[in-house]
């Protein structure tokens, strides 16, 4: 009986060996092909995926890698190399002038309110007070008497830092009521709150809204928040959708940053609510 | 045999091990440029601009989990002793199976209903809703059936005859429960307490989702707060450097913390039968 335990532990042994063998094996089949690895933007990192299909179907062989963790991690992985591309949701910093900047897409950042706020517009400057806690009220800015709740994103998004440097504030001044991680997350707490105030990225705000979701989106500085108006340039909180690459990229790097600049991907850009580079006039 | 299972359970044994290694690993960066008490010293959490205090995320985490075990343990307990001693049979199973699948639903449905209807609820009462009672309750909601299930089962094990005794005694029912069977079930009910609160400490998701997270000191029920986990889950994706240092840090605390409860649990554990 034992000597039979044995044995079966043994054969287990041997099985479990076999599979990592076989592991192993399949191994070079898979080096033979090629790999691209972009990481970085959770907001490109969608696009690039719908990108990526498209571009393996059309080079069978090739894999590429779409993995999200913000545009800080797109600027640390490609530099130090352990993705090809990195994805950044932002212009380049003067500090990463080192690296090369391909912009695929543009997208727009707007403020969000409850449908049922009655404030039709904001000033830069009710923003910056809205958000620095200087307002606590929505009837300082013309709404009914109630409490403000601001909405603010988490440390190290891109759309963060963006929102901060229109708003000339730094995060240790944002007196923030919630803190959220996502786009979709800020929509959610939005519609749920009809005395919230965030910022979300244009695309996602304008697709909810669209489909019965109670929120709405604010002009600024009396542009009103629209694709169209990220598109024509007008829009003043908008940023490029980047791939950054360590060095001028050559090879298999080289052709997917075309393909994604390509008009043949436009159907994807804009199913993402993105503004494709060509359209853009400025 | 013998060997098969005493490696696995090495392999187990070694993967907390190896956990904890990483861990300190992780964040040795972090401890060895920041000094010790900047984590309960600096002026906030402010990763970006250099200041990591932690304490108001262990604060939250603290008030969070612990309000959480004010309600679900009485809640808990009177729910085990009315499937035990006062619901009729059919009854007690259709509640226990209640009670099972309430254990069963994934956190991240909690933090969805949570987010999608009580912090509007709450917003109603006290703007701006996402707050450390939004926080208690869904914590409440998911460690109520571990109490319940744990407590339970502990007063199954008090001896039938213990009980015929009381009855032999012509005890009431509430006397036998008051005077006999919480006083000899006592030890597993607080187990399964001490389980619950591990969960609430470590419960990440649903929390995340309805208490705002922003990193303050709570001063009333309605204020935001941001528990370490939720800390961790916010800004793991995006932190590099001493953030991503500090992070782990964060991850080093709430580790020690659970294992200090379990240390507590097996410190309590040997006294049961006393």
């Amino acid at each position: 009986m034992r000597g039979m335990k044995i044995k079966s532990a043994v054969h287990y042994v041997i099985f479990i060996a076999a599979l990592f063998v076989v592991a192993g094996w399949s191994r070079p089949g898979n080096a033979a092909s090629q790999k691209l690895v972009l990481t970085g933007a959770s907001t490109i990192a969608p696009l690039a995926g719908e990108l990526a299909r498209r571009f393996e179907s059309l080079h069978p062989g090739v894999r590429v890698d779409v993995q999200t963790g913000g545009s800080a991690r797109g600027v640390y992985d490609s530099r130090k190399g352990t993705a090809d591309i990195g994805m950044v949701s932002r212009s380049l910093k003067p500090e990463e002038q080192d690296l090369q900047a391909h912009t695929i897409a543009w997208d727009g950042i707007g403020i969000i309110l409850h449908a049922s706020n009655p404030v039709a517009s904001l000033s830069r400057q009710q923003i910056i007070d809205l958000y620095s806690g200087k307002i606590i009220n929505w009837n300082a800015v013309g709404g009914r008497d109630a409490r403000v709740t601001v909405v603010n994103k988490a440390e190290g998004r891109s759309t963060l830092e963006l929102f901060l440097t229109y708003a000339k504030l730094k995060n240790s001044d944002i007196k923030s009521h919630v803190v959220i991680g996502d786009n979709s997350q800020g929509i959610k707490t939005v519609a749920g709150n009809p005395n919230a105030i965030g910022y979300v990225s244009i695309g996602a705000a304008e697709y909810e809204a669209g489909h019965g979701v109670p929120i709405k989106l604010m002009p600024l500085d009396g542009v009103a928040a629209t694709v169209a108006n990220v598109r024509n340039g007008t829009f003043p909180l908008s940023r490029p959708l980047n791939l950054v690459t360590r060095t001028l990229p050559e090879g298999l790097a080289l052709e997917f940053i075309e393909f994604a600049r390509s008009g043949q991907v436009h159907d994807l850009v804009e199913a993402q609510y993105f503004v494709p580079v060509s359209v853009l006039l400025h | 045999m013998l060997w098969l299972l005493r490696g696995a359970a090495g392999i187990a044994a070694s993967v907390v091990l190896l956990i904890l290694l990483f861990l300190a690993v992780e964040s040795w960066p972090a401890l060895r440029q920041i000094s010790a008490e900047r984590f309960l010293a600096d002026p906030s959490w402010n990763p970006g601009e250099g200041m990591y205090n932690l304490a108001p995320m262990l604060s939250g985490t603290l008030y969070a989990a612990g309000g959480a075990l004010l309600l679900a343990t009485p809640l808990g307990i009177a729910s085990a002793l009315f499937i035990a001693f006062y619901a009729p049979p059919h009854g007690a199973s259709i509640y226990q199976h209640l009670v099972e699948l309430l254990a069963g639903i994934p956190s991240v449905v909690y933090g969805f209903w949570g987010l999608t209807t009580l912090v509007p609820l709450i917003n109603q009462l006290h703007p701006p809703g996402a707050s450390l009672l939004a926080g208690i309750l869904v914590l409440t909601l998911m460690i109520l059936p571990t109490v319940a299930l744990t407590a339970h089962a502990a007063l199954l094990a008090v001896p039938a005859d213990y009980l015929r005794g009381a009855a032999a005694l012509g005890m009431s029912r509430w006397g036998m429960i008051q005077g006999i069977v919480l006083p000899s079930a006592k030890m597993g009910i607080v187990a399964g307490i001490i389980l619950a609160a591990g969960r609430a400490i470590g419960e990440t998701m649903a929390v995340l989702m309805v208490t705002g997270n922003v990193v303050q000191h709570a001063a009333s029920l309605f204020n935001p707060i941001r528990t370490l986990a939720a800390n961790i889950a916010l800004e793991m994706p995006y932190a590099m450097g001493d953030h991503r240092a500090a992070l782990f840090v964060s991850g080093l605390v709430l580790m020690l913390f659970v294992m200090a409860l379990l240390g507590l649990a097996a410190w309590l554990g040997p006294n049961r039968d006393a």
